[in-house]
């Protein structure tokens, strides 16, 4: 079968580490599927926004893929239910976001049968819906974006729709070690990856996608190209770039697809590029044309801790104990447990937290975490070399260790990634990452702080305002009244004051 | 389970500041091994009274300032700087004179500036002008390199520790039959005396190039230099930068005013320079740190070093370069920023 040449492009992207892919362990069984597990706990918040709402209560009996909570706020999305059973409990339980504290979650009681809600009414061609509805329907889907950020899909394509678009840029690019979902995904689903993209490229009125694929996943080219030589649409065009960390960063692989530089600050549709993961693709394809919301996802269950590595199947909710033991479960050196990849996850203190949508892979570690032979910096200026963002992390370390300010926003310290590669390369050994993110937290700080006093000021300008206002209108009645009694003339004085009194008695009388 | 919390990333730093230092002392020994087989074993005796002093200095320091102080000398950087020191001075010199300049180096350049990776100044290098400015006469003790076909006398190892110690000579040996006046002196006198550069060279002290000795311990110190660079030890910018500022204009002169200036190939293997552009411009923290600003760094040492050839009255400007251009450092990172992807250069500056 003859697949469309996948090509290299000329963009740039500054820095970056090859970093050894550990990615085979996982990749060597078809994608497993986990069957319904005796509980699903379910976030409220699984996306960057707002909680969702609970539109269910508990005792209430739901079913497979009813609507368990509504978008409340902004950014939100909303959560469905993963398989049918009874809503137990709505409370706090320990999520990955949070990296093990609580969060409130729905705790659904399966019954196993994994009855599914009665299909929706009108299940129209895509194609038939105007982008407006569409959009809006893809919101409802509970779809966020699956490659790490969980931004909701829907108010992430509706802020697109506003800008002059050119580009749909279908993100295959899995250039974190271990992970390997995305590319078992497009190696078994890849006609669905395609359908997504011809569904976004209708809801954005776009007719040009580029489905750019890591040189080192050869098995998802291969798939991705016979899935478009059947499909025959050639607004769909199939992408290689080079296997360097971090260019699936959405920023950096604008930079390298189109050669544009998203703005400081902006987001790729200022240059006219949507950015969506593959798997938010296929998300999108079996909820609009199968009605399915986002229930289940691919998830990679690896790391030296694991006694099984593979890629599963699994319904959201599942807690990543029920997760690892259905993958083997863990052996006797597993030491950290993380929630994404080795440079960008987050660890969790207890394997109690669900799978969410933004899990993307189970990592189990078996080297333990050595502290405290952090050495001074020699300013080597080996982080410099690896940044993709052109940032001097050896100069903004020194801003941070002083908490100046004013250097660290020179230094671009809000530019920052927080894509780990300076701390691969610190010879050092000095956490920089870490420093940058909790520099950033304290610049977040100084913003609440500020947005407080300010708001305080202006409380207390409008309260002084108000204040000399009263004061002004009062001498003004006064004023007045003294005017219109001098012109009454003294009897008239004599009534008002008479008046006074009688009011005076009668509040006295009370 | 339960597990740890910790930050990401999750993968271990490869390399560490120890073995960097461990690469440059190896990267080292190949033009350590030159220089004694050309100067005699004056160079052993530097090198252990310059290490003995910058590590007790560096534990004293480490101790008073209650830093630990086993896990910080396992990082080598004083034996770097003891290292560079025994490279630097004449091979005979007074052990007071060598004790003196490591400990400068260490205690006032280093750690009055708060250890390694604050220091401002190059802490060799700083010792170095130290003792130059404060004990010259003890400072010029050349003796002859080894050279074959005509007249020299390398000392002994009884013989030179003697005089490193005591400050005297054995009775049969005289201090005018041993010692001789560098390449770069004889050029420096020569050219004032107005004889010609192509006269001078006529000399056999002269070689090939930079001087008898002098340039086969430049093709030793460049062979290390190379395995640094190809380890990644250091980068490619600041050698080129200082070879350059050096080259380009020693270069002109030679050309332009042929006769009265030597060669660019006189000032590339004598003395300091290939030391310099290797290993002591790359020290990194008192260099400057962004690509473009190790350009300029370099090529103001390179500039530096054949200026104060040609026109001071030093001999050699290899230190006085390297201090000069360590204060220049935090300027030159200043404007020497890379643009932050995403930001668009102006002439006031970035913006987004």
């Amino acid at each position: 079968m003859s697949t469309p040449a996948a090509t290299y492009d000329l963009g740039k992207l500054y820095g970056g580490l090859r970093l050894p892919a550990e990615k085979t362990v996982s990749t060597s069984l078809e994608i497993q599927r986990i069957p319904v597990p005796d509980q699903l706990v379910l976030p409220l918040a699984q996306h960057v926004g707002e909680p969702a709402h609970p539109v269910v209560g508990i005792g209430e009996y739901v079913l497979k893929g009813q609507l368990l909570a509504e978008p409340y706020g902004s950014l939100s999305a909303p959560v469905h239910a993963s398989s049918s059973g009874k809503v137990v409990a709505i409370e706090p339980w320990p999520v990955s976001r949070r990296f093990g504290e609580n969060a409130p979650c729905i705790v659904i009681e399966c019954d196993g049968d994994d009855t599914p809600v009665a299909p929706s009414e009108d299940m129209a061609p895509y194609n038939s819906l105007p982008p407006n509805a569409l959009l809006k329907r893809i919101l409802q889907g509970g779809i966020v974006g699956l490659g790490g950020a969980v931004f909701p899909t829907g108010q992430k394509l509706m802020q697109a729709t506003t800008m002059p678009l050119e580009y749909l840029i279908l993100n295959g690019v899995e250039c974190e070690p271990y992970i390997s979902c995305d590319d078992m995904l497009m190696r078994e689903q890849a006609a669905e990856v395609l359908g997504g993209a011809q569904i976004l490229m209708h809801a954005l009125a776009l007719d040009a996608c580029y489905v750019v694929v890591e040189s080192d996943k050869p098995d998802a080219i291969m798939a991705i190209g016979e899935a478009l030589a059947e499909l025959g649409d050639e607004r769909i065009v199939l992408k290689q770039v080079p296997t360097i960390y971090p260019s699936g960063g959405e920023d950096q692989l604008v930079q390298l697809v189109t050669n544009r530089e998203v703005p400081s600050g902006g987001l790729p549709t200022d240059v006219g590029c949507v950015v969506q993961n593959v798997g938010t693709s296929a998300a999108i394809y079996r909820w609009i044309c199968e009605g399915e919301p986002l229930i289940s996802r691919v998830t990679t269950v690896t790391g030296p801790g694991v006694r099984s590595p593979m890629n599963v199947m699994a319904r959201i909710g599942t807690t990543i104990a029920d997760v690892v033991s259905f993958a083997g479960g863990y052996n006797e050196e597993a030491e950290q447990l993380i929630i994404g990849g080795p440079m960008c996850g987050k660890s969790v203190t207890t394997d109690r937290v669900p799978l969410v949508k933004a899990t993307n892979c189970v990592l189990v570690l078996t080297e333990k975490p050595v502290y405290g032979n952090e050495q001074p910096c020699i300013r080597c200026g080996e982080c410099a070399l690896v940044c993709p963002i052109q940032l001097l992390p050896q100069q903004l370390y020194w801003y941070a260790c002083a908490d100046n300010e004013s250097k660290l926003r020179t230094y671009g310290l809000t530019d920052c990634i927080e894509c780990g590669c300076c701390d691969l390369v610190c010879p050092s050994h000095i956490p920089l990452t870490s420093d940058f993110r909790n520099a950033k937290a304290r610049f977040q700080e100084l913003a609440d702080e500020k947005a407080r006093a300010e708001r305080a000021r202006l409380r207390f300008e409008s309260r002084n305002e108000r204040i000399a206002n009263e004061q002004q209108q009062r001498e003004r009645e006064l004023d007045e009244q003294k005017a219109a009694a001098k012109k009454a003339g003294p009897s008239a004085i004599d009534e008002i004051l008479n008046r006074r009194k009688n009011k005076q008695q009668d509040k006295d009388d009370e | 389970m339960q597990f740890e919390r910790r930050d990401a990333p999750f993968i271990s730093p490869t390399s560490d500041v120890g073995s960097i230092m461990r690469h440059v002392l190896y990267a080292l020994i190949p033009a350590a091994l030159a220089y004694v087989w050309f100067f005699g074993p004056g160079f052993v005796l530097n090198l252990i009274i310059a290490g003995i002093f910058s590590v007790l200095g560096e534990a004293t320091m480490l101790h008073l300032r209650g830093k630990p102080v086993d896990s910080t000398l396992a990082d080598y950087s004083a034996l770097v700087t003891a290292v560079l020191l025994a490279f630097a001075m004449p091979a005979l010199t007074p052990w007071w004179v060598t004790a003196t300049a490591a400990l400068f180096g260490i205690v006032f350049a280093k750690h009055l500036y708060g250890g390694l990776g604050y220091n401002l100044f190059n802490p060799a290098m700083a010792g170095y002008v130290m003792a130059l400015v404060a004990f010259p006469m003890h400072m010029n003790l050349w003796t002859a390199p080894r050279m074959g076909d005509i007249d020299y006398q390398l000392l002994t190892f009884a013989e030179t520790a003697q005089f490193t110690f005591t400050g005297t000579f054995p009775d049969y040996l005289s201090f005018d039959a041993i010692s001789r006046a560098t390449p770069l002196d004889v050029v420096k006198a020569g050219l004032n005396n107005m004889q010609t550069f192509d006269e001078l060279r006529a000399y056999p002290i002269m070689g090939d190039f930079g001087g008898r000795g002098w340039e086969w311990i430049g093709n030793f110190i460049a062979i290390g230099g190379f395995w640094l660079l190809l380890k990644k030890i250091i980068r490619w910018q600041i050698p080129l930068g200082v070879l350059a500022g050096i080259l380009i204009p020693s270069g002109l002169m030679y050309f332009l005013v042929p006769g009265v200036n030597p060669s660019p190939g006189f000032h590339l293997f004598t003395g300091g320079t290939i030391l310099c552009a290797f290993f002591i411009a790359t020290d990194p923290v008192s260099a400057a740190t962004s690509n473009k600003g190790r350009l300029f760094y370099g090529f103001g040492i390179g500039f530096l070093i054949y200026a104060i050839r040609e026109w001071g009255s030093y001999a050699d400007g290899v230190a006085f370069a390297v201090l000069l251009m360590n204060m220049a450092v935090p300027a030159i990172d200043y404007v020497t920023r890379p643009r932050i992807v995403g930001h668009v250069k102006t002439q006031n500056g970035e913006r987004r």
